[in-house]
């Protein structure tokens, strides 16, 4: 008996026929009554991603918007009931969609933005405060490795990814130039927020994420981009929280 | 080990609201009629931020009902045993008043539909549903209350009533009933049956709580009305009514108002909680 796979498809795709065996109370067939289920899947998803998803609404409009999710839905149906994850393929589908292929940048917002949400909800954690840095000897400093806090997310793009989100999100923003724009999300307390990083600063955060001390991280931002700044990268990292702790190898 | 500890032990028999983050300094500054809150589990299953915060206060101020919505225990296939994990590490965290679900089902193989779809009422599905439960209890280590679907439409398949089929399960599993009133007058309008009727069979003796709602109303293929359980408005008066009636049946019980779509100003939900107040007090006199 698999009665549920009948439904659910039917659910999913609005060609197929009403499932067979349902009825109208009323001794016919349920008819038009089916819909309410497949309507209230299809909107109850559709919103979500709406919800979940502001800047590619506003960049694809509502009703482009709506379409695009009506299709991704029907493809990829939510694996869990954690509805605060729904959405993780949508940036891939964004990309892989032929009549969005030319706006390249919308997966990399989408990705942006799922980072806000992942960020909403990461584990807390404590940070350091500034003088924490102080407590380690300066001769000590170059092997200091940092681990960022649950919520922080970093965002690498060829596109102007953190200006096209500003510019959706935030009124009066500048608009967007044509450049590649790295974003650190960072959650001070309970409200995520998005950082342009400067050149070099995503191959520092890299570097960081991987374990590699300051002055390793700090020295392959340098290579590639001369005029990467250590002071402001490390300046931003405190000021929004985003340092869980600070270790250092040769120590227990 | 945690019940020595547990500040709220049960559910009261006064009005609670579900509980929407955009209410929470209201809330904590004066719920007025409101004296517990329902949160839907799976809104607080992230790490932390926010949601969690937020909890941990409300918990401290008010009894909590975790009323699931995901855990598709109507479905054919086996319970996600890994949602079913995070409902315990939820209930074990929070050590709500109480734990609540759906006669419904939500997934199905590898897909989370986000709607709480129907089954036919057989012995078939009696089996399957009462073996959930059996595990949901166990799982958690509490009773659990089951909640009366809105239902569309009816089954070939069915070959008996809902009330019998929700006292048959409260029976053999043990566990509580939710009555939602709106649900009833959603589905007898629907399916052309009384819902004092309704009222009258249900294993009132069982309910641990009561749920109110706003509905929508729509028309099916032959032009008879097809209401739909949208959480998006006001409790209508018919409802307000036929909650009396259950009232004067059951005993006053916590009686829960749900607004879940086009959520209002504080003060319209806190309203709506003070009217279920007074049906309560109505009941008591």
């Amino acid at each position: 008996m698999n009665n549920h796979t009948a439904f659910t498809s039917a659910l999913l795709d609005p060609a197929l026929p009403v499932p067979e065996g349902l009825l109208d109370g009323f001794g016919a067939s349920a008819g038009k009554r089916f819909s309410v289920y497949r309507n209230n899947v299809t909107v109850s998803l559709i919103d979500a991603l709406h919800e979940g998803f502001p800047a590619i609404v506003k960049l694809l409009g509502e009703a482009n918007f709506s379409n695009v999710a009506r299709d991704y839905l029907r493809a990829e149906p939510p694996s869990s009931p954690l509805m605060m994850l729904y959405g993780r393929g949508f940036p891939d589908y964004l990309a892989a969609c032929p009549p969005l292929a030319k706006f390249g940048y919308l997966c990399d917002v989408a990705r942006l933005e799922f980072a806000l949400r992942e960020s909403y909800h990461a584990a807390d954690a404590t940070p350091i405060a500034p003088q924490d840095f102080a407590q380690i000897a300066p001769e000590q400093l170059a092997q200091v490795k940092i681990t960022l806090t649950p919520s922080a997310r970093l965002i690498t793009s060829a596109w102007p990814v953190f200006s096209l989100w500003r510019y959706n999100m935030q009124d009066g923003a500048e608009k967007p130039i044509a450049r590649a724009e790295s974003t650190l999300i960072t959650r001070p307390e309970y409200d995520p927020i998005p950082h342009l990083l400067p050149s070099g600063g995503d191959i520092f955060l890299n570097a960081i994420i991987a374990q590699n001390s300051l002055e390793e991280a700090a020295s392959q931002a340098s290579e590639k981009h001369s005029n990467f700044d250590l002071s402001t990268i490390l300046s931003t990292l405190l000021s929004s929280q985003a340092i869980s702790h600070l270790s250092l190898e040769d120590q227990p | 080990m945690l019940d020595a500890n547990k500040p709220f032990p049960s559910l009261p028999a006064k009005s609670g609201v579900g509980y929407k983050p955009q209410h929470f300094a209201e809330i904590m500054q004066d719920a007025g009629p409101v004296g517990w809150l329902e949160i839907h589990a799976e809104n607080y299953m992230g790490d932390g931020g926010r949601p969690l915060a937020q909890l941990r206060h409300l918990s401290e101020s008010f009894p909590i009902s975790v009323h699931g919505v995901g855990l598709s225990i109507g479905g054919e296939g086996a319970l996600d045993s890994e949602h079913l994990a995070r409902l315990r590490h939820l209930c074990e965290w929070l050590n709500p008043a109480s734990f609540s679900e759906h006669l419904a089902w939500s997934s199905h193989e590898s897909a989370f539909l986000n709607d709480l779809l129907p089954l036919p009422y057989n012995t078939v599905t009696l089996n399957r549903v009462a073996d959930h439960i059996d595990q949901v209890q166990e799982v958690l280590g509490r009773q659990m209350l089951l909640e009366n679907p809105s239902s569309y439409l009816a089954f070939e398949a069915s070959d008996m009533s809902e009330t019998e089929f929700l006292r048959q399960i409260s029976n053999r599993t043990g566990c509580g009933l939710l009555l939602d009133v709106n649900n009833v007058f959603v589905s007898a309008t629907n399916l052309g049956y009384s819902p004092q009727a309704y009222i009258d069979d249900f294993a009132l003796a069982n309910v641990g709580e009561i749920h109110l709602g706003g509905h929508d109303e729509d028309e099916d293929d032959a032009g008879r009305p097809l209401l739909i359980d949208s959480h998006g408005r006001e409790v209508i008066d018919p409802v307000w009514a036929l909650l009396d009636y259950t009232l004067e049946r059951s005993g006053v019980r916590p009686l829960l108002v749900e607004w879940d779509n086009d959520v209002p100003e504080w003060p319209l939900l806190a309203a709506e909680a003070e009217r279920a107040d007074a049906a309560l007090q109505k009941a008591l006199a």
